[in-house]
């Protein structure tokens, strides 16, 4: 077994003059979960694109040692609207197993509907499915609760929990809430000027060390 | 103060609730929209019978009932409706045909594109009725003519709008497909065209009303069979009421066939239905 599931050695990434990313390195174990916060504009977006191989006119240079089996999941859940559910999860898969991954996030029974007729969480739980036929090695998501309300979250947390634990993917979970990340991640980083500035584990990871880290003073 | 008391709570209607100024239109009148044609109708009808409306200007509506119910009979209005129903539906379908295939081509590659797209954009400047004099010169002033001025109307439409549809997919899609690794075909065809397919209806829609309106050109001008030469015909004669047939015939056409495209559309994009409803 490979002792990594994701390398990225000395990473740069500009956008004209400015590099976002500087000199970037992280490693990621297999199975592991990864939390990334960062200042609105850091540059997590970026992180994850270059990691998921999406930034085509990005320039930059570095090493990236990143698994075939990766799958995304957006803040927007993204789904294909003139596509019904069960077609978006199967989406550049074999047909067959998007019924059993519809009913893990618990959406039995709607693999017909259109994504316009579920709701904001439902429409989530379905990329989240997307992601799940792909028996993913890694999954990268940028801030994929970002759009939702706080109930549905906390269910959202659970399920991804739940599935992770069975799924043992390597997560790189983008995320601007410092408590998410330290309920479900394994390690927290903390993207600052251009590289990873704070590197711990989630247990250890205290809250108000990490936010004033993303420049948040908290009164005690 | 025990009065006060005594007294059922009659706070029932609270402090009076703010009233206020209706901007919006109100409800519609029932029937409103038919309001309007069935008085121009009467007042037509009465003018006609007091004889203060004079035939040679416009015939009386019964007249015109029945003058469409003669030109049936005589199978001159279903033979001239045929004649051209033929021309509209060829043109629309070889216009309509061009159109999409070249879109294809020229929004699919970068090739295609550099060869189609500047020529096209250059004909859109020029109205394809304009085109004329210069066809009946080429292709003489026969069917084939006809039905080519239509198709060029329609093919440029339809590629106008199939091309800004197929280029114009939501970039954040494109990204999606990537993620998920969609080989290039499966891109067009899970991606690509269902999502370019609002723009190809519109297209259609669009298109269908300016084959119309070439149709009537093209038979006003220089026909020797159709609605339009009926018309015409009738203009030399001074039977209003025949031409009224025509125009009538005109309008059955247009409205029928944008009906038609909708109810095909309803189906096509069955998915966007729930958006709206
Ligand atoms: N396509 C682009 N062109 C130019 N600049 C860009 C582009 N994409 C991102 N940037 C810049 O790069 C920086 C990092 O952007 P990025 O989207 O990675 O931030 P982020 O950490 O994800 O922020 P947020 O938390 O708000 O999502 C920003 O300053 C942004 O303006
Ligand atoms: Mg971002």
């Amino acid at each position: 077994m490979a002792t990594h599931a994701v390398r990225v050695k000395n990473l740069t990434r500009q956008f004209q003059q400015r590099k976002v990313l500087d000199d970037l390195d992280l490693t990621i174990a297999p199975g592991e979960f990864v939390a990334l916060l960062g200042r609105s504009g850091s540059g997590k977006s970026t992180l994850l694109k270059a990691i998921a191989g999406l930034d085509h006119d990005v320039t930059g240079e570095g090493t990236l040692e990143v698994p075939q089996e990766v799958a995304v999941a957006f803040q927007d859940s993204r789904l294909l609207p003139w596509l019904r559910v069960l077609d978006n999860v199967e989406l550049g898969v074999k047909p067959g197993r998007g019924k059993a991954a519809l009913e893990e996030v618990g959406l039995k029974g709607r693999e017909r509907a259109w994504p316009a007729e579920l709701s904001g969480g439902e429409q989530q739980r379905v990329a989240l499915a997307r992601c799940l036929v792909r028996e993913p090695r890694l999954l990268l998501a940028d801030e994929p609760f970002g759009a939702l309300d706080a109930l549905t979250r906390i269910k959202m947390h659970a399920l991804l929990r739940e599935l992770c634990a069975k799924h043992r993917p390597a997560v790189l979970l983008v995320t601007h809430d410092v408590d998410e990340a330290i309920e479900l991640a394994d390690r927290v980083v903390v993207l600052q000027e251009g590289r990873i500035g704070l590197d711990l584990p989630a247990h250890d990871a205290d809250r108000t060390h990490l936010l004033s880290a993303l420049g948040i003073g908290v009164a005690a | 103060m025990t009065h006060v008391l005594d007294r059922p709570a009659t706070i029932t209607t609270p402090a009076k609730a703010p009233k206020r100024k209706r901007l919006g239109l109100g409800k519609p009148i029932p029937y409103g929209r038919v309001l309007g044609p069935a008085l121009v109708i009467a007042v037509w009808s009465i003018t006609s019978a007091t004889g203060a409306l004079d035939p040679r200007i416009l015939s009386a509506p019964w007249t015109i009932i029945q003058t469409g119910f003669e030109l049936t009979a005589n199978g001159k209005l279903p033979e001239s409706i045929l004649t051209s129903l033929q021309r509209a539906a060829l043109g629309f379908f070889f216009g309509a045909t061009a159109g999409t295939v070249l879109a294809i081509l020229s929004g699919l590659s970068r090739v295609g594109e550099a060869l189609i797209d500047g020529t096209v954009q250059v004909k859109r400047a020029i109205p394809s009725l304009g085109l004329i004099p210069l066809l009946i010169l080429w292709l003489g002033i026969g069917e084939e003519f006809k039905i080519v001025v239509i198709a060029v109307t329609v093919a440029t439409i339809m590629y106008l709008q199939t091309y800004a549809a197929l280029t114009g997919i939501d970039s954040r899609y494109v990204e999606l497909a990537e993620a998920v690794g969609l080989k290039r075909t499966q891109y067009v065809r899970k991606v690509v065209f269902p999502g370019a397919l609002p723009g190809f209806f519109l297209g259609l829609r669009l298109a269908v009303t300016a084959s119309w309106l070439s149709l009537v050109v093209l038979e006003q001008i220089n026909a020797t069979s159709g609605i339009g030469y009926l018309m015409f015909q009738a203009q030399n004669y001074g039977q209003t009421d025949v031409i009224v047939v025509g125009l009538v015939v005109y309008g059955l056409f247009g409205f029928v066939s944008d009906a038609l495209l909708r109810i095909i559309e309803r189906r096509a994009l069955a998915w966007r239905r729930t958006l709206s409803g």
